[in-house]
């Protein structure tokens, strides 16, 4: 009876067909057994939910002992790190809109001429608060850290004097963390649609067999290219005005900055995209291994772009990988332009970083695209 | 198309020497030297897998040869690509149109890569061309062999190009369709278009002007179909009546007997030496009570000889 439904000879058949195939499938295979193991490490060691030793500017026009002790308190915590120990105010603000430090440290100029005579000096901090997570930690431990180097400093018979810390939490003063999440959530879902429609495009040609005779008539190389990317450029700026309507009217994310710019942003982005996905393209063989290509980019880029984890809050050699995504360069470029107001100059290294995408991307397709059926 | 270079020269529409290809270890084709004068038919003859479709797809660009040179319509085969696509019509194998898209999309699509306007006009006189304008709404994909065999050739025919590459176009078409496909081709090699067919059918072989015969990648016969059968050298008798199993076991293998076919109640003796295969088959007819006649070998007793041949110096 249970022959007819379950034949051990014919169960092994199909698993020994299976195993074959699968083999046969390396890039599948290999991805199976790789990709658990890789992402393991990367994101093992790479994720950091209390991040440390983040990127701070310190604006200090006296440099005396007072400051140096203040400076050396707060590295000692742990969560600073001065990137920038001597810079003017406005340096430091374009560096905080562009994102390079997570902090401005201003220390006023009359710091120590208050200490000595025993008035209540202040200091403030200026904290990136688009991403919430980010701040909590190093502004937690300031109060005590500031006064306790300060006593240190000033000697134990001297008592330690009202040390005031004002902390402002720049560009999302409440902490909402919609705010952050939601402009970059344009970028993850262009990156995951856009790149994983256009990855199927010439595939689809090879696997239907009508690739041989797209070749064999005369379209050049640049022309099937752009044939392929161009509709989907459409599709991205459906997306795009979905997106951007949703986040202002459902979840109330401020448009401080120019729309025309977050525009050009996302231009670029998604130029950046469907290239990106032309080129996955050019290197699957079978739809199913551009897709498999797709999500084998797709979790790193969600991992190490900033989008799930604060990205000053990666070791460094996790950071520098992160900056080979487009998505990265992206949700720096949309949370400065929509959160903080900034302007292209301030996000010109973005725009430059994708536009340099675009090009490297576009240029290696076309070289990978083969020309014949060789 | 107004092509200056397209006046009438001299060279052949294809003239390729030495042609070679490797996949991997494996030599595909193996120094093919092959001409084809314009406004012939030319039929391209062989078993499977013995480099048709590869000697083909080097001719019109979509593979780089490994060895050797040519020219078809006057372009080199290795430099001047684009100028041969634009000017040859290639009909792939494996139907190669949208199936999602309709006749007619399909047809638009492929007047606008050749550059063709206005792109309607040329379509719909395609379609009317080639008798498809009642069908123009249809998807590809829904279409019978022969309706996509139909649409294929029109749309490597709607650019006007002076040669066409068909590679073996009449796999899986009913015989009328087949007939009128032929039809087809010997009224556009009239006005002036040259044509390469692959074919595995003896009957298509024959409404060649010349043949070419491949095997294992080496070109082992050319010339007319009279040619090529006389080239071989072969005689044919015909056994009939009396009993053909046993004349037939008894023949096979037998000294001076090359090749034991049977067609319908008849069975066909080919040999090389016509003294010794008659010496052979006399002793079998008769025990085997068959009438002996003599035949014209065919050209499928001499493609089975050439095979055999080219698998003993491969």
């Amino acid at each position: 009876m249970i022959g007819r439904v379950l034949s051990l000879g014919r169960l092994m058949a199909l698993l020994a067909k299976e195993t074959i195939q699968m083999r046969r499938d390396r890039l599948t295979f290999g991805m199976m057994l790789g990709i658990p193991l890789v992402q393991l490490m990367l994101f093992g060691f790479a994720i950091n939910t209390d991040p440390k030793e983040l990127p701070a500017a310190l604006v200090a026009p006296t440099q005396d002992r007072f400051t140096r002790a203040m400076v050396s308190a707060l590295e000692l915590t742990g969560y600073y790190r001065f990137v920038a120990p001597d810079a003017t105010a406005a340096e430091a603000e374009r560096m905080i809109a562009r994102g390079d430090v997570s902090f401005v440290v201003t220390i006023p100029s009359d710091f120590g001429r208050r200490v000595m005579r025993g008035e209540s000096p202040s200091i403030l901090i200026d904290a990136d608060a688009t991403d919430p997570s980010v701040a909590s930690g190093a502004i937690s431990t300031l109060g005590t850290v500031a006064a306790q180097a300060l006593s240190r400093e000033t000697g134990a018979a001297a008592p330690a004097p009202g040390l005031s810390v004002v902390v402002h939490r720049r560009y999302n003063p409440e902490g909402v963390t919609q705010y952050n999440i939601v402009p970059a959530l344009l970028g993850v879902i262009l990156q995951l649609t856009m790149v994983m429609m256009t990855a199927m495009a010439l595939t689809r040609e090879t696997e239907r067999g009508t690739m041989e005779n797209l070749l064999s008539m005369p379209a050049t190389p640049l022309e099937i290219m752009l044939g392929k990317i161009v509709p989907y450029l459409g599709v991205g700026a459906v997306q795009v005005v979905v997106v951007l309507a949703a986040s202002r009217l459902v979840f109330g994310v401020p448009f401080v900055g120019s729309l025309t710019l977050i525009l050009a942003g996302v231009f670029v982005f998604v130029m950046a995209l469907v290239i990106l996905g032309y080129l996955i393209s050019t290197v699957a063989r079978t739809q199913m291994q551009a897709m498999q290509i797709t999500f084998f980019f797709f979790l790193p880029s969600l991992m190490l772009s900033g989008f799930m984890f604060p990205y000053r809050g990666m070791p460094g050699w996790a950071q520098a990988l992160g900056e080979i995504f487009p998505l990265t360069h992206f949700l720096r470029l949309i949370r400065a332009v929509m959160l903080k107001g900034a302007g292209l100059a301030t996000v010109s290294g973005s725009f430059l970083a994708l536009g340099l995408f675009v090009l490297v991307l576009a240029l290696a397709a076309l070289t990978r695209f083969r020309k014949t059926l060789d | 198309m107004t092509d200056p270079s397209a006046e009438p020269v001299p060279e052949p529409a294809i003239a390729v020497s030495g042609l070679t290809k490797r996949f991997g270890d494996r030599v595909v084709v193996d120094r093919v030297t092959l001409s084809v004068a314009r406004g012939e038919i030319a039929g391209f003859l062989g078993p499977n897998g013995s480099g048709k479709t590869t000697t083909i797809r080097m001719m019109c660009g979509l593979l780089e040869p490994d060895g050797g040179e040519g020219r078809v319509l006057g372009h080199d085969i290795r430099r001047e690509r684009r100028a041969i696509k634009r000017r040859v019509g290639y009909m792939t194998q494996r139907f190669s149109f949208y199936e999602d898209l309709t006749i007619e999309e399909n047809l638009r699509f492929v007047a606008g890569l050749y550059g063709m306007r206005p792109v309607g006009r040329a379509v719909r006189d395609t379609l009317a061309d080639l008798g498809l304008t009642s069908r123009r709404g249809q998807l590809a994909g829904a279409l019978s062999g022969g309706w996509k065999q139909r649409l294929a050739l029109a749309a490597c025919l709607m650019h006007k190009p002076d040669l066409l590459l068909l590679d073996e176009p009449t796999a899986g078409v009913d015989p009328k369709a087949r007939r009128e496909f032929w039809d087809e081709i010997h009224a556009r090699a009239a006005e002036g278009l040259t044509v390469l067919v692959s074919t595995h059918y003896m009957d298509e072989a024959e409404r060649c002007h010349r043949i070419a015969y491949i095997s294992y990648g080496r070109l082992v016969a050319h010339g007319t179909v009279a040619e090529v059968v006389a080239g071989a050298g072969l005689s044919t008798l015909v056994l009939t009546g009396g009993r053909t199993a046993e004349a037939a076991r008894a023949l096979d293998g037998a000294e001076g007997v090359e090749q034991v076919a049977h067609f319908g109640a008849t069975l066909h003796v080919v040999g090389r030496d016509p003294d010794r295969l008659r010496r052979a088959v006399a002793p079998v007819a008769a025990e085997t009570g068959a009438r002996i006649d003599p035949a014209e070998t065919s050209l499928e007793d001499v493609f089975i000889k050439l095979m055999g041949e080219a698998r003993d110096n491969a």
